[in-house]
């Protein structure tokens, strides 16, 4: 599949929509503020970039969506162990997971506003509160996802506790683990855009609502443009970090990543 | 009544006494509660002389593997007691090397650290160990295999590292529960004919689980037959076949004979499953 010709084909592809899209809107006549053509959006976007607009908020964004990242991830990783090595903590915390996952996170942002304001804080916390939840299910679920005759094996080596979670429990949970991560990245940068639409001073989603009242619906498609190209640079981390620690899901083989379709958690 | 058949059984097993290295006596387990559960294992007694080669054999569910799983201290038994070198078994030791169905490596570890994971684990040292697990890989064939990761191995390799992971920090016995059963016939044949070398080179005393009666015949020096609900010890057949055992001793009429006697032990008490 992804011979140099397969690639041409591709970036064909993408070219022959972009061409489609311009040629319908003009044909159409579609107004701007409803539909602007990709010229247009290229014309927003160069225009962005040289009043330098960007940067400011997209650097507001990037910290706090890797911020909330960070805080979300830590916590559910510390919470999910906990929960998966003593089914006591699990017992008397299993209804509030329930409830929290069962919960859209986002609809909590306007709450989180009101009780942490307009800065940084308020879309750290929503970010992490976003990201949490896909990492400490994956967290549990590979953690208890030791087979049985792996946990055998060191318990007759007379392996203590401590043992068994570092050489065994935690090395089988990382395939789990990175799934969340991966999820969980994508979610921190939902959460802080969100956030910044209910309430924000700076930031890319805070654009975007201030184009939408401007009716620049072109800014607001290259701002779109913006945060995937983002999303995909966040997620491309992770995966990269992915194959250096998980290196033995690779080694001369196909791509065989069972355990790594495994996904937990809702936004 | 019980008694006197146990001790009669013990009698009957146990060839070498004084320098048995596995002694079991009127062993007992019931799953659940004692009146109402399941009783698993039935008032089971035998011991193994040192270097040793014993095998059971019994029908699927005989708790062959539970029987297994309490020497291996994995199961505390409701009645009676295993010793090991004339300690009691209460728990998980250090000196048993345990050998799967399946070949339990890690997939994040490369051969040689699978090998090294019993010593890993009871910190042993590193240097000599390094030396001896290399020992082990050749003495299976794998040298040139050390560093590369379980999954670019074949399942008897695989199997392989198993069985020598299980002998790094020199037990003094080796149970092994069915370790072959997930291998093709070929393959199979060519891993008893190892695990009898690696058995004759290291001196090892060896419970070899199995429900393959010709396996059971080939590679034991004594074959435990156990029968089903619940488990019991039944006969016990002494094996008096020259050593080294090609593969070819399958074909003899004495070896036909040994498989013919145990498979009539075996159907007498309801047959293999």
């Amino acid at each position: 599949m992804g011979s140099a010709k397969n690639f041409a084909l591709r970036l064909l592809l993408i070219a022959a929509v972009l061409v489609v899209w311009e040629v319908l809107v003009r044909l159409t006549g579609v107004p701007e503020y409803i539909l602007p053509a990709p010229l247009r959006i290229f014309t927003a976007m160069y225009n962005g970039i040289k009043t330098n607009v960007y940067p400011e908020h997209f650097m507001v964004t990037l910290t706090e969506t890797l911020l909330g990242f960070l805080v979300g991830t830590i916590l559910a990783f510390i919470l999910g162990t906990i929960v998966a090595l003593s089914r006591k903590v699990e017992y008397f915390l299993y209804p509030f997971i329930v409830m929290f996952q069962a919960m859209p996170k986002v609809a909590l942002a306007p709450l989180i506003i009101v009780w942490f304001g307009l800065g940084l804080t308020s879309k750290v916390i929503n970010a992490a509160l976003v990201a949490f939840f896909p990492l400490m299910v994956n967290t549990i679920v590979g953690l208890r996802s030791a087979e049985e005759d792996r946990i055998n094996l060191m318990r007759s080596l007379a392996a203590s506790r401590t043992q068994i979670f570092f050489m065994l429990q935690l090395p089988n949970a990382l395939p789990y683990i990175f799934a969340g991560l991966e999820i969980a990245m994508i979610f921190a940068l939902i959460g802080a855009i969100v956030a910044e639409f209910v309430g924000a001073e700076k930031g890319l989603g805070m654009l975007i609502q201030a184009m939408n009242f401007n009716m620049d619906v072109a800014g607001q498609f290259s701002i779109l443009l913006i945060l995937s190209l983002l999303g995909l640079c966040l997620n491309g981390i992770v995966t990269l970090a992915r194959r250096r620690l998980l290196f033995w899901e690779t080694v001369n083989t196909g791509e065989e990543t069972a355990n790594s379709s495994e996904k937990g958690g809702k936004a | 009544m019980n008694e006197m058949n146990s001790a009669a059984r013990t009698a009957r097993a146990g060839t070498s006494a004084d320098r048995d290295v596995i002694a079991v006596d009127r062993l007992s387990l019931t799953y659940g509660a004692k009146d109402t559960g399941v009783l698993a294992l039935s008032d089971i007694s035998f011991s193994i002389a040192n270097g040793e080669f014993i095998s059971i054999v019994g029908p699927s569910g005989c708790g062959k593997s539970t029987l297994l799983k309490i020497l291996a201290g994995l199961l505390p038994p409701t009645e009676g007691q295993a010793t090991l070198n004339g300690t009691a078994i209460r728990g998980a030791r250090r000196d048993i090397g345990v050998v799967f169905q399946t070949p339990v490596l890690f997939p994040w570890r490369t051969v040689l650290g699978n090998v090294l994971l019993p010593a890993d684990v009871q910190k042993l040292d590193k240097e000599k160990m390094r030396k001896r697990a290399m020992d082990l890989i050749r003495l299976v064939g794998l040298e040139g295999f050390e560093n590369r990761y379980p999954r670019e191995l074949s399942g008897g390799m695989q199997q392989r590292v198993g069985i020598i992971r299980a002998l790094i920090h020199d037990p003094a016995i080796l149970l092994m529960d069915e370790p072959f059963g997930a291998l093709d016939a070929m393959t199979r044949e060519t891993m008893n004919v190892e695990l009898q070398r690696i058995w004759m080179e290291s001196g090892k005393t060896i419970l070899f689980i199995t429900h393959s009666t010709s396996e059971a015949v080939y590679l034991a020096d004594r074959v435990i037959v156990m029968t089903a609900r619940p488990g019991k010890i039944g006969d016990v057949f002494k094996v008096d076949l020259p050593r080294p055992r090609p593969l070819e001793v399958m074909n003899t009429e004495a070896f036909g004979a040994y498989v013919k006697r145990i498979r009539v032990a075996l159907n007498a008490d309801g047959g293999l499953d």
